[in-house]
């Protein structure tokens, strides 16, 4: 075939291009939609930071820094020495992500402190994310990383120092997987057996009656239009709610907090001292009735008001659902 | 209660009044007074079982209040509602499985769903630093990076792009994380409702890269951020962003809801949920993987011997029976229809499998059409329920030739630590009394 262009056959392809070219259907990159983004722009958003420390900015922090500044703005969440486990818990666990037990903490899990850095400049403290100055960050970085002996008590972190530190669990990770890409390969080979597949059929496990009153009343959540499958009332005793709820209505939480102590006690605390004591449930129902006081602290626990079905509900969900 | 009020709606078939009385006076109980009379007015059963003029029940040869009054005008709601018996409806939280509401889950209520479209207030929610109210008119999106020209987006720069709408789950990493090592949930709201799937419409992120000129030679990952309080970040890798990752802005025909990342979020198909990321503010342009906090120190499956496996993107086939389901019961002996979804992050379903008796035997359901790839895809299938204790399964097989794994095959290879992606084959166990419930099998 010849590649010379037949010059009349190429002006009518011109031809017919100009007149197709406005029409629907003709559109093409480039686009340019959207405004060039100035350095400044991209400078004050560009705010993440690799295990290769790009992206880390100037600036230096000292442990002591650090300390002052999470005293301050972390302690209330992550506990003194980032040991709490309401939110996330920042220290300890180191060694046991092999065992039957595994602890993640920042310390025990992460790879590289730069994802510590990171994290904090762009999502901390919680209720006043992007607030820290960078010395600020490197400062709480070199902090959560002395609460997990990473680094020593007189450690100053900067851009320099961050990269070189060396997280336990450096090592820890894989990408030997197949859930990286599409066509990645499985690591469970079923087979689709349609008959006498197996003789064995044991129960492994089922739901626990507290689990199933812990999620409210699941007769009215699975209740389902247009069909002969209605609802059952499983609920053993929680009828009009859970546990939860029901602390929740009742304003229980305003002084006890699920695992943390607030004026009263923690219920798992609660939980915890009644523990295999067969009475535990009266003698609790009566306390929360006419109220109490010397048990866990100074504070005295005032009668509250809510009805006995309701404080048995609530009893039952501390007892057995918390411990 | 009784015991007898407890049982009598197993025994009495009620096909079209499966919300039982007391649910129903709860509910009018809530509303405000005048609401409430109506209502109750209306619910002719209601007033039958307290004792009124059983006339009053609306049931043939009974003519019904609202087959003899006026309805309410349009624009009694301008954007419409659900109807106030199908208020049980409704996303909900697992209790004590997070601290703070900011940063927590809310569970879609699959049991109560038809199709495979999740209506938009039902799909699940998962936030970092809680919904933030963004003016879209203030909303911008920056790409840069390895990219020739770097540039700023308005929504209105982005709508102006040419746009594609299609249909595709969004399903957490973490769905069916708290059953890996014993049932813990009862129902199917709880155990695989960190799940939806919507009509999605946006722009082809590859459209995006082209028109800034990305380094076709260089770029190997893109991060994609969020504007939320979390700033929340990802690592997208540069096939699956040009492969068919959106930048979208419509979901199920409407703008986004704030939930689900007004007015800007990515969706990269096939891909836990963390990834789609909400309230996109960010695209940067990259050589190397960033290993943020949401994908080494959350995000990564723990394996028995204590290596994380990194980067687990894909989520693999998965089945779950949503009727009958935990928390159900079967009123009566005869014809039920299972059904249920399939899904896989690797393209289609190519066939789901059920069984009644715990795995011993399976049949092949039916597939409703169309199949859209890397979507919810509803399976039905009939059973004669014979009023003896059944196990009930679903397996999935997708377009691949992957099928779904057992529990027990899923924990030899990976443990029950790992918390992310398990896709095992669900089990309910059927009571004779018709209860449905939650178990495993081994």
């Amino acid at each position: 075939m010849s590649r010379r262009s037949d010059p009349p056959a190429l002006a009518l392809l011109l031809v017919l291009a100009a007149a197709v070219s406005p029409s629907a259907g003709a559109a093409a990159p480039p686009y340019g939609f959207g405004t060039a983004a100035t350095a400044a722009q991209i400078r004050a958003w560009d705010i993440d930071v690799r295990p290769d420390g790009a992206g880390l900015p100037p600036g230096r922090g000292t442990v002591a820094e650090g300390q002052q500044i999470y005293d301050a703005k972390c302690a209330s969440c992550h506990g003194t020495f980032g040991e709490s486990t309401d939110y996330m818990v920042l220290a300890g666990g180191a060694g046991t992500l092999s065992s039957d037990t595994p602890v993640r903490t920042t310390g025990s899990k992460l790879n590289y402190a730069t994802t510590l850095f990171d994290y904090i400049r762009r999502a901390m403290p919680f209720q006043a994310p992007k607030s820290l100055t960078d010395d600020e960050v490197y400062a709480l970085t070199a902090y959560v990383l002395n609460l997990n002996d990473i680094v020593p008590a007189d450690a100053v972190l900067d851009r320099r120092a961050l990269i070189a530190v060396r997280m336990p669990n450096r090592d820890g990770f894989t990408t030997q997987h197949g859930f990286m890409r599409a066509d990645g390969r499985p690591d469970t080979h079923a087979t689709a057996c349609m008959t006498n597949c197996t003789n064995d059929v044991r129960l492994l496990s089922q739901i626990p009656e507290y689990a199933r009153s812990s999620h409210g009343d699941i007769a009215e959540q699975t209740a389902r239009g247009r069909t002969n499958v209605a609802t059952a009332n499983v609920e053993p005793t929680a009828a009009g709610g859970a546990g939860m709820e029901l602390a929740t209505r009742s304003g229980c939480l305003a002084c006890h907090g699920i695992d943390k102590g607030i004026v009263g006690p923690a219920f798992t605390e609660v939980a915890r001292r009644y523990r295999g004591d067969a009475t535990a449930a009266a003698k609790l129902v009566r306390k929360v009735q006419e109220g109490g006081a010397g048990s866990f602290g100074a504070a005295a626990m005032p009668p509250q008001n809510a009805s006995v079905a309701d404080i048995r509900v609530i009893v039952d969900w501390i007892l057995h659902r918390l411990q | 209660m009784s015991d007898s009020t407890e049982r009598a709606p197993r025994v009495r078939p009620a096909p079209e009044a499966p919300v039982s009385r007391r649910v129903f006076m709860r509910r009018a109980a809530a509303l405000s007074g005048g609401a409430a009379a109506a209502l109750a007015g209306a619910r002719g059963s209601a007033a039958a079982d307290s004792g009124a003029d059983p006339a009053d029940d609306g049931v043939p040869p009974h003519v019904p209040p609202w087959s003899r009054s006026l309805g309410a005008p349009i624009l009694a709601s301008p954007y419409g509602v659900p109807s106030p018996f199908e208020a049980n409806v409704q996303r909900r939280q697992s209790p004590g499985l997070t601290r703070t509401p900011q940063s927590s889950v809310a569970f879609t209520p699959l049991q109560n769903l038809f199709g495979i479209i999740t209506p938009s207030g039902l799909h699940f929610e998962r936030h970092h630093a809680g919904v933030p109210t963004i003016d879209p008119s203030r909303h911008r999106l920056m790409i840069h990076g390895l990219v020739r020209e770097p540039r700023v987006f308005t929504l209105d720069d982005i709508t102006r792009y040419p746009s594609v709408s299609r249909v595709h789950f969004i399903e957490c990493g973490a769905n069916t994380g708290m059953e890996w090592g014993n049932v813990a949930v009862p129902t199917v709201q709880y155990t695989h409702g960190m799940l939806g799937c919507s009509e999605w419409t946006g722009v082809p992120l590859a459209t995006l890269l082209d028109d800034v000129g990305f380094d076709r030679a260089k770029a190997r990952f893109v991060l994609a951020e969020g504007a939320d309080g979390a700033s929340l970040t990802r690592t997208v890798p540069i096939e699956m962003a040009l492969a068919d990752a959106l930048v979208v802005y419509g979901q199920n025909g409407e703008m986004l809801r704030p939930e689900q990342g007004y007015p800007l979020r990515l969706l990269v198909p096939g891909v836990q949920g963390v990834s789609s990321v909400k309230w996109l503010r960010r695209l940067k342009v990259g050589d190397a993987p960033w290993n943020t906090r949401e994908e080494s120190l959350h995000y990564s499956d723990l394996m028995p011997g204590g290596v994380s496996r990194q980067y687990t993107w894909i989520q693999e086939a998965k089945s779950v029976i949503t009727s009958p389901s935990g928390g159900q019961v079967l009123l009566d002996r005869g014809y039920h229809e299972i059904t249920g979804l399939a899904w896989s992050g690797r393209g289609k379903v190519r066939r789901v499998d059920v069984s009644t008796d715990g795995g011993r035997n399976w049949h092949t359901a039916r597939l409703q059409a169309p199949v859209h790839t890397k979507a919810l895809t509803r399976f039905r299938i009939d059973w004669q329920w014979d009023g003896g204790a059944a196990l009930l399964q679903s397996r999935v097989t997708d377009e691949t030739g992957y099928v779904q794994p057992s529990l027990r095959a899923l924990r030899a290879v990976r443990g029950t630590r790992s918390i992310y992606h398990n896709n095992a084959i669900q089990t309910w166990r059927v009571d004779p009394s018709g209860e449905v419930s939650n178990v495993q099998t081994l």
